[in-house]
């Protein structure tokens, strides 16, 4: 099991197996958690938490409401520091204090309401903040062709012109515009929080269709969803936590939805699955 | 350049334009100037038919000159409605501003014009920066805070207005300031002026244009490029025939007043920074969703507070040129002058709700606003009449701009 960030091999699902409990870093994992502890005042929302994101595989973080996912991720995402624990990158220790800090590791993350402005066009989206420029104005023409070509390389055929209002786009495909700007900043890890929570079936399987691609092309995706359908639908991993701790994690092989929802519902089941890990 | 996956490279500019199309463009916010045009056509129509002298040179130009001060206070507005804020102070500041050079300008203190023209630009924008200020750090909605302004530096202006002891009334008494308004191009500068203008759009265009083909992007046909090309050289020539034409009585008057330049030159100024920098391309994202901007890495407050900055630099000539046309400073500046400006803005199509304007929508705003003011008193119509008219524009224009805002986002 050695996936790099780069390797665009088909997807080996069976690999990478590394159960909640174990200690030393993954060398494996593009992003490892060892004991994570984020505590709000005598609150410990997140408790010891051990985690590895190998790249150009899907994770799929599932619990509970109030189960410490969104707190999790954004620890990943720099926004809340971890009272204690250490984040691995790369097999480096690192530290992400701000937002920046963490997508300039190439970190990104897409958010469940998407932080897209509806006045303004998919370039101009895709480049806010990055704008590139020549001398004091707008380089359109070098940013045009680029949003181009992401959105083909990540086959999102369905958007009529790229100088279109982003307000005026389905829900889908504002969603793989998020998604689109996400890696196009050559990020390694995106993470998504709910991405298709508010979406109908057809762009629900897009969106899908979408990660899966991410995957493929070697980037790690971790998506936090409360549709175990589509978690088992994308996923070749699952982390499930419960009350702040990450009771099980492994490959999807290892679940099922019973058992998963059991997971979810009691926070049981942790070492029976390990017990299962070969 | 493959087109593998971004499918359908429709001339997006707006080659075929169907009615549908159009509507729905309408709908959903983008909707161009030509509601508004046509609004201005069937406007100018009727005046010239219930008045001829509507559309005589003379009349035209002092049209022209009436809008100036709408298209200046507009634009100085659009700054702020892009990112849904508001400036109700505007119209006393500039007039303050103005102030500060017709009072330096005059006999006691007798300073140079390039030292109190930009003096009066100077304290506006102080001023504006100021306000922003105060919004930005104490997190206070604009509306209250130039509310304040609006009464605070009336207060101040009558103040220094009645101190110099002229019963009320500061008259320009230096030749610059005066000829802002008063003074013409001669008809050759005229000319030259208005083709350079031309020129230097027509080049742009097809530039654009150019550029675009060359590196494989949707382009608009060439014969739209073409069109809009020789659209603008009749346009101007039209214009230049306006102006140049003889409107005096008794003796010769002809050319272009010096306070159109100056309209232009804003308005060029202004469009290339909404429209070509970084800054520009901020404070539309604030004004569409300012959460999305932050957490793209934008410095939401310091791009707030340079659009306070721009109010301030803007409003800083519109001043001058208020100053100029009517002569002198009164301690009676025409409260509606903000509110015409506000009106200016919606009318030629930027959003109260943030997000949506161009500063072109301040001078078919403002034309709009003065034809209305010009052709009304032209057919005597009562001062309640033309009022109640502005009004019924204004409520159409916010109407409208309500409706689209809707059709904007069907997504959710």
């Amino acid at each position: 099991m050695t996936t790099t960030p780069e390797s665009t091999s088909p997807l080996t699902p069976q690999n990478g197996v590394s159960v909640s409990g174990d200690s030393g870093v993954a060398s494996s994992a593009l992003l490892s958690l060892r004991g994570i502890t984020k505590s709000f005042g005598a609150v410990e929302a997140l408790k010891h938490v051990d985690l590895d994101i190998p790249a150009g595989q899907v994770t799929a973080l599932i619990g509970d409401n109030g189960a410490g996912k969104s707190t999790l991720i954004k620890a990943i995402a720099g926004i809340y520091a971890p009272t204690s624990g250490e984040i691995y990158w790369e097999g480096r220790k690192v530290s992400m204090h701000t937002p920046r800090d963490a997508e300039d590791l190439g970190i990104a993350t897409v958010y469940q309401d998407l932080a897209l402005c509806d006045n303004l066009d998919i370039v101009q989206n895709m480049y806010l903040g990055h704008e590139e420029s020549r001398r004091l104005t707008l380089d359109e023409i070098k940013m045009e062709l680029n949003t181009k070509r992401v959105l083909s390389e990540l086959s999102v055929s369905t958007v009529r012109s790229v100088r279109q209002l982003v307000g005026s786009l389905s829900g889908g495909q504002r969603q793989a515009i998020a998604v689109a700007r996400a890696v196009m900043h050559e990020s390694k890890l995106v993470i998504m929080d709910e991405p298709t929570a508010a979406l109908g079936v057809s762009q629900t399987a897009q969106v899908l269709d979408l990660i899966k691609r991410l995957a493929s092309r070697g980037i790690a995706v971790l998506v936090i969803s409360h549709n175990l359908v589509d978690v088992f639908e994308v996923a070749d991993r699952i982390a499930v936590m419960y009350l702040g701790t990450l009771v099980s994690s492994g490959p999807v092989a290892n679940y099922d939805t019973a058992s998963a929802v059991e997971i979810i519902t009691t926070g049981g089941f942790q070492s029976d699955v390990a017990a299962t890990v070969k | 350049m493959s087109d593998t996956n971004v499918t359908v490279p429709v001339a997006d500019g707006g080659a075929v334009n169907s009615l549908r199309g159009q509507l729905k463009r309408l709908r959903q916010g983008d909707k161009g100037l030509l509601p508004i045009l046509l609004g201005l056509v069937v406007l100018v129509i009727y005046f010239q038919i219930r008045n001829s002298v509507f559309l005589s040179s003379g009349n035209l130009v002092n049209l022209f000159v009436q809008a100036t001060i709408f298209i200046l206070l507009a634009m100085a507005e659009i700054w702020l409605l892009l990112l849904g804020e508001i400036d109700l102070s505007v119209g006393f500041v500039s007039a303050l501003g103005a102030t500060t050079a017709v009072i330096l300008l005059d006999n006691q203190f007798q300073w140079p014009w390039f030292a109190a023209l930009p003096l009066a630009i100077v304290v506006t924008t102080a001023i504006g920066t100021l306000q922003g200020f105060i919004i930005i750090r104490l997190r206070l909605p604009s509306f209250i805070v130039t509310l304040a302004g609006l009464l605070g530096w009336e207060g101040v202006l009558i103040f220094f207005v009645d101190r110099q002891g002229t019963g009320g009334t500061i008259p320009v008494q230096e030749k610059v300031l005066y000829d802002l308004v008063n003074a013409n191009l001669s008809p050759i500068a005229t000319w030259i002026f208005t083709l350079a203008c031309a020129a230097a759009m027509i080049y742009i265009i097809v530039r654009r244009d150019q550029s675009r083909r060359s590196s494989g992007l949707d382009s608009v046909p060439q014969f739209v490029t073409i069109a809009k090309s020789a659209a603008l050289v009749v346009a101007s020539v039209v214009l230049v025939l306006v102006f140049n034409a003889n409107r005096g009585t008794f003796v010769v008057l002809e050319g272009m007043p010096y306070a159109i330049p100056v309209d232009i030159a804003m308005l060029a100024a202004g469009s290339f920074i909404l429209t070509r920098t970084k800054a520009g391309r901020y404070i539309y994202a604030i004004g569409g969703n300012a959460e999305a901007a932050r957490r793209a890495g934008v410095n939401v407050n310091r791009y707030r507070l340079l659009a306070f900055v721009f109010t301030g630099i803007t409003a800083g000539v519109a001043g001058l040129i208020y100053a100029s046309r009517l002569g002198g400073i009164s301690d009676n500046v025409d409260s509606n002058l903000v509110l015409l400006a506000v009106a200016s803005a919606v009318i030629g199509g930027t959003s109260l709700f943030g997000g949506r304007g161009k500063m072109i929508h301040a001078v078919i705003g403002g034309l709009v606003i003065a034809t209305i003011y010009n052709g009304m008193a032209l057919i005597n119509m009562s001062a309640a009449t033309q009022y109640i008219a502005t009004a019924l524009v204004l409520l159409v224009a916010v109407a409208m701009d309500a409706v689209a805002r809707r059709g904007s986002s069907p997504s959710r």
